[in-house]
């Protein structure tokens, strides 16, 4: 409460983004977590929360004649434009969120004061929700070739892996810890995914220690094992996913990646998977395409291009679709790695795992996919959503890109994901939001040390309990091509922007008219239907059937008054066309009214929604050239880095 | 010449048949007047592809051995190859379809002798008329009337032979009003908006001429159309400048001080050859899945199809405006009349009109304001986006507004009755078909060439019941608003339906489809036999507000 300079200022001004003419009259309340706006003269549902968490930046801008602008932009791409009336007020506002929204330390987070009316049982009942062991057991494991190898109990081999660990049971304990020293912060192979099928696995570490000649038996020994354990194969793939160049340069700092020669019977490949600064960059440039205001097609269609986002999403797409297929129709194991093993190589068996197994594309699944390949095999949530004020080249929308790889496949494959578009949506949010304790630190061991399960609460279950709101009633999980592997088209077309992510509130943008939704309805009908059929059936209910039914299917609330938005047809000509003021104005307020209204019922998820990464716009320039070309893969660095 | 005398070779054997995503097949090759016939010789039930030689845009020819390749590129996209044994034969195949895919007589093609047993030639052609819309259209009675003065089409050969016309205005001055418009085509009424009882007129450009002549008649005509109110808007789908270079080679632009009340506004299209090559470029860029993703983009951006598809919009959505929110009436030309001018007045009563929105109400907007409107389909279709021949005046403008069709269909998923799949089907027989909906130019040529006496017609046999149920969208539900698209680029797609369509990627496209269709249906028998009709009726009048983040399934 101590940053809080002015609680309080009236007479606010909340300004749309895509209108100066769309403004909301009403008062700005700063609190411990929350910036809140509530519009004059409505009701609640005028309402707007922004949790201090998902602000990424705070700007001011030059004071123009109707008051002193300022910007919330948000991690969830959101930004909120507010113009003050007195300088002084604007000033305060400013100064105290631009404390608030940069914690310094993780007991500031929204997650240890988050306090949802629960009891203790309920809050452990949460974390209980998912059970890593109880995937890995449905993957088939343990079984005769692998096993839990309880040396990394203590985090003492490797501080950023989780505790259980699955490896070959023929490997022996030397083998483990000379295999860790050989690798990048010991992060030595280790089971990621097991196919029971044909026993094929996909594996994942960091870099060798190779350096230009260096060799290690044990890691040799540890590949041959990983390798014997799919008795139908006769040799693995070792993976890199770095462009080759990053991958030489490495080996000048004594890393580097496996020479073929010295492991039997591998087949190395490269996978140009560029690194978390290019990731960073292309994804400001596409905010920033998102953000234009009236773009023609063509600059739209340029900016886009000249993001290189799309390229990125599809070379992840296309590693991920390499190991799927070594794994599904070759039936042989992966190695895969890239510096640290803890951003490309998540993202890549993440995808690999999506594309091959079909439980990861129902609800459940994929927070298992997410809790197994990246919360517990140490991604820094916390360095790369910038949960922390703190390093701002640390910063990389890594896990933005797994969740739009999966929106990618949704877009090809309708019928085969269980979840829809919103579940990813709110995912993201919550990944940035620090509204709960799952994506708070850097690995698990960071988490046991700051005792977040005692603390806070997790997220998987609040998404589970509202998993109507996610469902895809499209989803066919009987029809033979959306079992076993899916096969992507990785042709250029198929790769499409996001706009539900990126402009999600730009709501002039989105279609007024939702199928899928729509659908959901019919299907949820539907089945209420039939409930009611044989519940009429069993009691003989002298009532006919059909009254009820025409009860339910009138039950919907009619909204029409979103049709009926007209759009800037204009182009922001200005001198072509003018309508009459004050028509325009009520069609639009009300419009606004809706909005918020929306995001009232969206629940927290709205409010607590956000990431922009304009903030880092400078950071990213002022990186100094040389260090790139010192070091071109120093993506997954960790903070103590020597 | 007899059309069999450009058939050397009629049959080959042991040809082999190449199409995307289907495995190789041999079979018999057969050319016939008309089509082009592969049949699979080995199965009892034989499997065959038929193909309208109208159909084929190019083909390439290509020498292998003793054997030939064709590559045959159709109209509709689809490519496919064809193995021929013998040189000989190859040739006299490729020979035969390039004279009898690209006839220009008229009563020559197709439709004039596809007879199928369930149609009879007798009985009325064609679903609407002028006469018809007017009869309709109470608001119109009051202050409009019928007029007949161009029965023989020598007032404006392009224009049908009944119009609808200010009932103070006669048609002395209509005459007057068509000498000074390029082709005859004045101002006439397209549309009467149902709520306020404004009007979209369209016309081609005035004559004004570098010496700007202006035209009494014409004045008094526009007048009557806003009878007393103070404005209308006049939308010139050209630049100011291009509208003023008319004037050098005769054309013009209504001038401010003779038409005090129009309110002129300027909005570029553009059009013929520009939007043809862009059609070229666009299926260059999809038919080439090899390049990279910024290739594809740059690709995309560099056809500017995206963009007519914007502009088009835009600017229907600018005359909705105009006519809904403003209550004005509007007159929307650019220079013949017959292109833009069609694609934006139909685009805005799309958007406007709900009746427009059903299957028979859109089939019959576009028999008023394409067919009857004179839209020359003959010469702006003759060849799409395959063809090397020279381009003389094809322009796929119809493909265009299919497009805009398409684009609206995303954004309002409940509030069209007929779903992608007539839009597909409409945009494969505007370029080949067995019927006469689509021929000739004008009405005149059609009533020249027996078109209505010698043809079926295309938009009767679409809604013969077990053929409409194809075309449904089993998701609507009708709304009587406006539906304003969004115009943003981002709100804007590439119609992948079309433009990828022999892709895989239209493979998953089509089992989403199907899903849809069997969540309605299970509803519909659990709902019982009395709603068993293909609307959802009442149930979600649903123009979800945008916390809704579920959408559509397709690009960009």
């Amino acid at each position: 409460m101590e940053h809080i300079r002015m609680p309080k200022v009236e007479h606010v001004r909340l300004v749309d983004r895509s209108s100066s003419r769309r403004t909301q009259v009403g008062t700005l309340y700063l609190t411990a977590t929350h910036t809140i706006f509530v519009g004059k003269g409505s009701e609640d549902r005028n309402d707007l929360w922004v949790l201090h968490s998902l602000v990424c930046n705070v700007v001011k801008h030059k004071a123009s004649q109707s008051g002193y602008p300022l910007l919330i932009i948000c991690k969830n791409f959101q930004v909120i434009r507010f113009i003050i009336p007195q300088e002084s007020d604007c000033h305060d506002v400013y100064i105290s969120l631009s404390r608030l929204s940069r914690p310094e330390k993780y007991e500031e987070l929204y997650c240890f004061s988050f306090n949802p009316n629960v009891d203790k049982a309920e809050r452990e009942h949460s974390w209980d929700f998912l059970d890593l062991k109880a995937e890995y057991s449905r993957m088939g494991l343990p079984n005769k070739l692998w096993h839990v190898n309880p040396i990394n109990r203590e985090y003492r081999v490797c501080d950023t892996y989780p505790a259980d660990l699955f490896v070959p049971k023929s490997v022996t304990l030397p083998v483990i810890v000379g295999s860790s020293k050989f690798r990048s912060r010991g992060r030595f192979p280790t089971l990621s995914y097991y196919c029971k099928e044909n026993h094929a696995t996909i594996c994942r570490s960091s870099q060798p220690l190779s350096g230009f000649s260096a060799r290690c038996l044990e890691d040799e020994q540890m590949l041959q094992a990983i390798m014997k354990s799919n008795p139908g194969s006769r040799f693995m793939y070792v993976v890199d996913t770095r462009p080759k160049l990053n991958a030489m340069a490495n080996r000048a700092a004594g890393k580097g990646y496996e020479n073929e020669d010295n492991y039997c019977n591998i087949k190395f490949q490269f996978i140009g998977i560029e690194n978390i600064h290019v990731m960073r960059n292309s994804q400001q440039k596409l905010i920033e395409v998102s953000a234009l205001h009236s773009p023609s097609m063509g600059e739209f269609l340029t900016g886009l291009e000249n993001s290189d986002w799309l390229r990125h999403i599809k070379s992840i797409m296309e590693a991920g679709l390499f190991i799927s297929k070594a794994v599904a129709e070759e039936g042989v194991s992966v190695l895969v790695h890239c510096s640290d093993g803890w951003d490309r190589t998540a993202q890549v068996c993440s995808v690999a795992s999506v594309l091959l197994d079909p439980y990861y594309r129902t609800l459940k699944g994929l927070m298992v996919l997410i809790e197994k390949d990246w919360v517990s095999f140490g991604h820094m949530f916390s360095h790369r959503c910038g949960h922390l004020i703190g390093e701002a080249k640390e910063v990389s929308p890594v896990i933005d890109q797994f969740l739009e790889c999966v929106w990618q496949l949704m877009e090809q494959f309708p019928c085969a994901f269980e979840y829809n578009e919103k579940f990813l949506i709110s995912i993201h949010i919550h990944i940035y939001s620090c509204h709960y304790g799952n994506f708070i630190c850097n690995s698990q061991k960071e988490r046991k040390d700051l005792c977040i399960k005692e603390k806070a609460h997790s997220v998987w279950l609040h998404l589970w309990e509202k998993k109507l709101d996610f469902m895809n009633p499209l989803f066919k999980p009987d029809q033979s091509q959306n079992q076993g592997l899916l096969r992507p088209s990785t042709a250029p077309y198929c790769f499409k922007y996001w706009r539900r992510l990126y402009n999600r509130f730009d709501r002039e943008l989105h279609p007024r008219q939702s199928e899928l939704d729509c659908l959901m309805t019919v299907k949820e009908e539907t089945q209420k239907l039939e409930e009611e059929l044989a519940l009429y059936e069993q009691v003989k209910l002298i009532v006919h059937p059909k009254l009820k039914i025409k009860q339910a299917l009138w039950s919907l609330p009619l909204d029409t008054s979103l049709a009926n938005t007209p759009q800037d047809y204009i182009g922001g000509a200005p001198n072509v066309f003018t309508l009459q003021q004050g028509e325009r104005e009520s069609a639009e307020l009300c419009l606004f009214g809706d909005q918020t209204k929306s995001s009232d019922a969206d629940n927290s998820d709205q409010e607590s929604g956000v990431a922009d990464f304009s903030s880092h716009s400078s950071g990213e320039e002022s990186l100094p050239s040389e260090d790139s070309v010192k070091d071109p893969d120093s993506d997954e660095t960790g903070p103590n880095r020597a | 010449m007899e059309l069999s005398e450009h058939i050397k070779t009629a049959n080959v054997e042991d040809v082999t048949l190449r199409r995307p995503f289907h495995p190789a097949l041999r079979g018999t090759l057969c050319v016939t007047s008309h089509h082009l016939l592969f049949s699979d010789r080995k199965d009892e039930a034989s499997w065959q592809l038929l193909i309208l030689l109208k159909n084929i845009d190019a083909i390439e020819k290509r020498a292998v051995g003793s054997s030939g390749t064709i590559t045959i590129k159709c109209k509709d996209l689809l490519v496919l190859q064809l193995e021929i044994p013998g040189m000989e034969e190859c040739l006299n195949i490729a020979s035969s379809i390039e004279a009898l895919s690209s006839l220009e007589s008229v009563t020559e093609m197709y439709p004039f002798f596809y007879r199928p047993s369930h149609l009879t030639l007798n009985g009325p052609w064609g679903l609407s008329s002028t006469e018809q819309y007017y009869k309709q259209t109470e608001r119109l009675w009051d202050r409009w009337r019928v007029s007949t003065l161009n029965s023989d089409y020598s007032v404006c050969p392009s224009y049908p032979s009944a119009v609808i016309m200010p009932r103070e205005v006669d048609d002395d001055k209509l005459i007057r009003s068509a000498r000074f418009r390029q082709g005859g085509r004045f101002p006439v009424l397209s549309y009467c908006h149902h709520r306020n009882g404004m009007v979209i007129m369209r016309s081609s450009q005035p004559l004004t001429g570098a010496n700007k002549k202006r035209c009494k008649e014409d004045e008094l005509l526009l007048q009557a159309v806003i009878d007393g109110s103070e404005l209308g808007y006049i939308i010139d789908l050209r630049s100011a400048q291009q509208a003023q270079q008319a004037r050098m080679t005769g054309g013009g632009f209504e001038s401010k001080s003779f038409y005090s009340h129009w309110k002129r506004i300027h909005r570029h299209h553009e059009r013929g050859k520009v939007v043809q090559e862009s059609l070229i470029k666009l299926v260059e860029a999809c038919s080439d899945p090899s390049h990279s993703v910024d290739r594809w983009l740059s690709k995309l951006e560099n056809s500017k199809w995206l963009s007519h598809v914007h502009s088009a919009l835009s600017t229907a959505g600018l005359v909705v405006e105009c006519v809904e929110r403003d209550g004005h009436s509007v007159l929307v030309h650019g220079s013949e009349g017959t292109d833009n001018t069609l694609l934006v007045s139909s685009l805005a009563q799309l958007i406007l009109d709900p009746a427009s929105r059903t299957v028979t109400g859109f089939l019959c907007l576009l028999e008023r304001e394409w067919i009857q409107a004179g839209h020359p389909f003959q010469q702006r279709c003759a060849h799409s986006a395959y063809s090397h021949a020279r381009l003389k005046q094809e322009c796929p403008i119809f493909l265009l507004l299919l497009d805009c069709v398409w684009q609206v269909w995303r954004q309002f998923p409940l509030a069209l009755e007929f779903s992608e799949a007539l839009l597909l089907r409409l945009a494969q027989e505007v370029y080949a078909s067995n019927y006469g909906t689509f021929l000739c130019n004008s009405e005149q040529e059609r009533c020249a060439a027996g078109v209505k006496e010698n043809t079926h017609c295309l938009f009767q046999s679409l809604l013969r019941p077990d053929i409409e149920e194809q075309y449904l969208n089993p998701l609507y539900e009708p709304t009587d608003l406006a539906i304003w698209p969004s115009v943003h680029p981002q709100s804007l797609q590439l119609w992948t339906g079309l433009f990828l369509r022999w892709t895989e990627y239209a493979q998953n496209m089509e089992e989403a489809r199907e899903e849809v269709w069997s969540i309605v249906k299970e509803h519909h028998e659990q709902a019982g036999p009395d709603r068993t009709n293909n609307t959802l009726s009442t149930h979600c009048d649903t123009l979800t507000p945008f916390e809704n983040l579920m959408d559509e399934l397709t690009i960009l």
